[in-house]
């Protein structure tokens, strides 16, 4: 490298045709030594710019050199040396041009170069043209990001003579569409913009919309008389209407000394209070202004004394609105420009609109998911069974809890959730059994008391709960293979989470059906169900059947937990969160029949993803009127989506 | 009708003789008599388990007398008491208003006081304008209306959908769970223009009365609650007590029976379902000024599953059941989760009452749904001999939910 730079430097020395430009770059920095060495920010841009411009190959070792604060000033002859600390106080001292050692000094007889934060961003910004050329892919990389964080009109050149000669086919990319982006905001040619602006309009990046949306600022204007042709005008305005209230208009007007300024009631009662003498505002005593109309009054009295600016009356006001004329105009001035940007912004949003649709209906699919595990269990015991189990949420719970706990006892993630999903699982069958036999069992017939039972279960599990593992909330983490997302495009991504929680709904939806058509349990359980004494006229055992279905049932909710507490946080209160949405999901859906429950998810997930929306920054109120929705679907649809028919509806 | 009300049902007298024993004796004892052997909190405390026990009969009546297990007659109680909530904050917050402006040199205009109302109460929610239905929060009467129509017009809508197409049992549990959890959700933004989840503060202090002493104050609320109280309970009785009650229970033990024969289910479900929202909306409105504040919490669905706890636990089907359980239950998780009560140590672990009252409490609940249907107010029938006749182990009622014999005598 330095032989490279010794061999450039001989042959700029060489070169005829360089006489009028300075040959070192010591010369360079003498003729600004002055800024340089005061170094403020306000008077160092000439010198960087004429070392960035002097067209040495030193300039860009001078540069990094003063940013990284290791240029010195040698005080006897004002020469700049880049120095390097050999013994304590003591610093050998580099020759920028030449690259010999000058010889090591005191560091008294120096004086370091401190460029301040504002200094050294300068010198970024010239830095950049070398960067982009830079050997490196990572630091020009780095160059890349830096001009697109805070682009210049100065960046565009270099970018461009920059993108012939890059190898890498995806920084030659980059620096393409980096070149297109600042073309659109500075090139002073328009037509060349124009197809710049082109260019991009099938493109839903970031960048693209800030582009084009900075190209199509507006600023809100007055004028006295006509609209000026002067101007690119984005929009003429009416006062009055709802893009532009009276009001404001008004304001505008005073703002930018078109009328007298407003005068608000607060300001009066101030102007008021300030002439207070005697107990009376010229004549009027203050303990009568206690109304709008006495303070009119008062105030008029003042102007007349010449004590005040009169208050513009409503004429006053709809004179200076008629005689003025608002408008909101691009601070672009070419029109073409702004047209062309205006039309592929259009395209742009249309495309973007159609992607935030996809997105949406991913976001529908994994809450639907969500909402399909938390209630499968459930469309087990009460669609199956017909025992509604309020505790259901407290078996996620269970199940989340016993995800957490085995972390603590198995450091890697993968390998302990594969633990957890069937633990979980045995604990929850485990409680679901015990549930089942010493309460549920004694209650079959009588479902209000099951529901309050069961409430009682529920309150206590959660508060021994809260006992065990406290009231803050415990990390269930996720392996590293399921951390990120998968990213299509700028506005459309899904978590890996997500994505694993839809496959887990599927999987469920593929066990249940199963077990319920393919197994002696499942045949056992629908004969059961619908027939207890003919079933156990046929020799099956119902209380046993009763048990297993149950405890299934449970079980499926402690794996459901586990997959809930990966991306929720794991408190005792995480299944009193999903119980109402999962009741509503098996109640929407109807009774009895995993498809319903398929529906109902579906429907809601896809619902509250669709309110949330509607008004993005709220989602309790799009709970709230998810619900209402329900209350209202329920009157039209009270066996639920699906509903069963025949004698199997029966009650 | 030969008998009055109190022949048919002596229970009445005996509870109304104990209601005003102990009304009187909390006077007598309290601090703003002089004796203060009851303390002022405590004095609240009585006073709020009175609008307990009346939210309680509301309860018993639509759970316990017609089979309809709401579990949202908290929300119609958090609703009367925002209603009144909403007169204490506007009044109290114009007092101090118009007190603080009275220094101005000029004497400020009915604009700027509203104005200044505004910005005081709603400037917690980052706003300073008066939402529509604070329209009448200038007028106590008004907001008194709205305490008893709010709740009532509320119950009113939702029953009519709901009976109206035939929800019954446990789905309209969920779907009347459903209902209090979104108007708790609705409640706790900001934007619901009652101050989101900060709720309404500082109810306690009557507008007007700064000079009157919180333990006056506080025997005021004891003596309208324990009149709310007995009013309720006549009004209760008055109802299941004629032909009226008996079409009550017979919607519950067999509603189909009853449509059949010719009664309108759907409006008497629909008329007690209402009638108790109203009870629930004045036992609030009775209660959070004695509380002193009310936020969206109150409403969760939790707080109308212990209503049921309550009522379950007194005994249902029997008026002063209800107002047994409120009462007992209530003052009893006050005691445990108050710490007064000592921990139990048992060497490996010591069971701090605080922690596990609501296993307790669960659990309890748990067995005596399983065990003594009846409640504590079963225990009464021993006393009174009241017991059913032998049936010989048959079912009590003609469905298959019925009771049977063994069950009941539990």
């Amino acid at each position: 490298m330095r032989v490279l730079l010794a061999a450039l430097a001989a042959i700029l020395f060489l070169s005829p045709t360089l006489q009028a430009q300075p040959t070192t770059v010591q010369e360079v920095l003498q003729a600004h030594g002055d800024a340089i060495a005061k170094g403020s920010r306000k008077s160092i841009g000439p010198a960087i710019d004429a070392i960035a411009a002097s067209g040495l190959p030193q300039a860009q070792t001078v540069l990094e050199t003063w940013q990284a604060k290791d240029m010195w000033q040698r005080k006897s002859d004002g020469l700049f040396f880049s120095a390097k600390e050999v013994a304590k106080k003591t610093y050998r001292l580099t020759d920028f041009d030449t690259g010999q050692t000058v010889g090591e000094f005191d560091k008294g007889d120096l004086r370091q170069l401190k460029p301040n934060s504002g200094v050294r961003a300068l010198i970024g910004v010239a830095l950049v043209q070398f960067q982009l050329s830079d050997p490196d892919p990572a630091r020009r990389l780095d160059a890349l990001t830096a001009i697109q964080r805070d682009p210049e009109p100065s960046h565009l050149a270099p970018l461009r003579a920059s993108i012939d000669g890059e190898t890498d086919p995806a920084i030659k990319i980059r620096k393409q569409q980096l070149e297109t982006l600042l073309t659109i905001r500075f090139d002073s040619d328009d037509a060349s913009r124009i197809a710049a602006i082109e260019t991009i309009s099938k493109d839903i990046s970031l960048d693209t919309r800030a582009t084009l949306n900075t190209l199509l600022a507006t600023t809100r204007k007055a004028a006295p008389g006509a609209v000026p042709e002067t101007e690119n005008i984005a929009a003429v305005l009416k006062p009055g209407t709802e893009q532009l209230s009276a009001g404001d208009a008004y304001t505008l007007l005073a703002d930018n000394g078109l009328a007298p300024a407003l005068i608000t009631d607060g300001e009066q009662r101030n102007i008021l209070s300030a002439n207070i003498s005697g107990g009376k505002v010229s004549g009027v005593p203050v303990a009568s202004l206690n109304t709008q109309a006495a303070r009119d009054r008062a105030y008029a009295a003042l102007v007349a004394e010449g004590k005040a600016v009169p208050r513009p009356t409503a004429e006053d006001i709809t004179a200076a609105l008629a005689n003025h004329s608002f408008y909101d105009a691009y601070f672009e001035p070419s029109k073409p420009v702004t047209d062309a940007a205006a039309k592929a912004l259009k395209s742009v949003e249309i495309r973007v609109a159609f992607n935030q649709t996809l997105d949406l209906a991913l976001d529908g699919i994994s809450l639907a998911s969500i909402f399909f595990l938390a209630a499968i269990g459930l469309a087990i015991t009460f669609g199956v069974m017909g025992v509604i189990n309020m505790a259901h949420g407290e078996f996620i719970m269970m199940g989340a809890y016993t995800g957490y706990v085995v972390q603590q006892f198995i450091p890697n993630y993968t390998v302990s959730i594969l633990v957890a999903l069937p633990l979980a699982f045995a604990v929850t069958f485990a409680a679901g059994v015990a549930m089942e036999r010493l309460v549920i069992r004694h209650l079959y017939n009588r479902p209000l008391e099951t529901l309050l039972a069961t409430f009682g279960i529920s309150i206590a599990l959660q508060q021994i709960a809260k006992n065990i593992f406290g009231t803050q909330a415990r990390p269930l983490t996720a392996p590293e293979w399921l951390d990120g997302a998968w990213v299509l495009n700028d506005v459309v991504s899904i978590s890996f989470i997500r994505i694993a929680i839809f496959a887990l709904a599927l999987i469920f939806l593929g066990v249940f059906l199963f077990i319920m058509r393919r197994t002696r349990l499942g045949l056992e359980t629908r004969a059961v169900t619908q027939n207890p004494r003919m079933a156990a006229s046929m020799g099956i055992n119902p209380d046993r059947v009763n048990m297993l279905t149950f405890g299934l049932g449970s079980g499926i909710a402690g794996i459901a937990g586990v997959a809930i507490g990966l991306f929720a946080k794991v408190t005792s209160e995480l299944g009193s969160d999903y119980i109402v949405q999962s009741f509503m999901t098996v109640v929407v859906g109807g009774v009895g029949n995993i498809w319903g429950t398929l529906a109902g998810a579906a429907m809601i997930g896809f619902l509250q993803k669709g309110i949330e929306w509607m008004n993005p920054s709220n989602t309790l109120a799009a709970q709230t009127y998810m619900i209402i929705f329900i209350i209202i679907f329920i009157q039209f649809r009270p066996r639920g989506i699906i509903a069963l028919k025949g004698r199997a509806a029966g009650d | 009708m030969s008998k009055s009300l109190f022949a048919r049902n002596p229970s009445v007298l005996i509870f109304l003789a104990c209601l005003a024993l102990f009304t009187l004796g909390v006077t007598a004892l309290s601090e703003a008599l002089g004796t203060g052997l009851i303390s002022t909190s405590f004095v609240k405390t009585l006073g709020k388990t009175l609008c307990l026990c009346l939210i309680a009969i509301a309860m018993d009546l639509v759970w316990g007398y017609t089979g309809i297990l709401s579990l949202g007659h908290f929300a119609f109680f958090g609703l009367g008491g925002y209603m009144i909530g909403m007169w204490l904050m506007y009044e109290r917050t114009r007092d101090i208003i118009v007190t603080s402006m009275a220094n101005n040199d000029i004497p400020p205009t009915p604009q700027e006081v509203t104005d200044a109302i505004g910005n005081q109460i709603f400037g917690v929610v980052g706003s300073s304008d008066f939402p529509v239905i604070w329209a009448f929060s200038h007028s106590l009467t008004l907001q008194l209306v709205l305490v008893v129509a709010v709740p009532g017009l509320l119950a009113l809508v939702f029953g009519w959908l709901a009976f109206r197409s035939r929800v019954t049992g446990v789905y309209l549990s969920i779907l009347t769970q459903a209902m209090t959890l979104a108007l708790a959700l609705f409640l706790f933004q900001n934007d619901s223009g009652l101050r989101g989840n900060n709720g309404l503060s500082g109810l306690q202090n009557l507008p007007g009365l700064d000079a009157v002493p919180q333990a006056t104050v506080s025997l005021w609320f004891l003596w309208a609650s324990a009149l709310a109280l007995g009013l309720g309970y006549l009004f209760a009785a008055w109802v299941v007590s004629g032909k009226f009650g008996s079409v009550l229970r017979g919607i519950r033990d067999d509603e189909a029976r009853v449509r059949f024969l010719g009664y309108s289910v759907e409006t008497y479900k629909l008329f007690i379902f209402t009638v108790t929202a109203i009870i629930a909306g004045i036992a609030g409105a009775l209660y959070y000024p004695q509380a002193g504040i009310i936020n969206p919490a109150e409403i969760a669905p939790i707080a109308s599953i212990y209503l049921a706890v309550w009522v379950a636990i007194g005994g249902r089907g029997r008026l002063y059941g209800a107002v047994i359980g409120a009462a007992f239950v209530s003052l009893v998780s006050t005691w445990f989760t108050g710490g007064q009560v000592p921990s139990i140590p048992l060497g490996f672990y010591t069971i701090d009452w605080v922690d596990w009252w609501l296993v307790l409490l669960g659990l309890s609940f748990v067995l005596v749904t399983l065990f003594a249907p009846r409640g504590i107010g079963g225990l009464f029938d021993y006393w009174t001999n009241g017991r059913p006749p032998n049936r010989h182990g048959q079912d009590l009622g003609p469905g298959a939910g019925a009771l049977q014999e063994k069950e009941a005598d539990a």
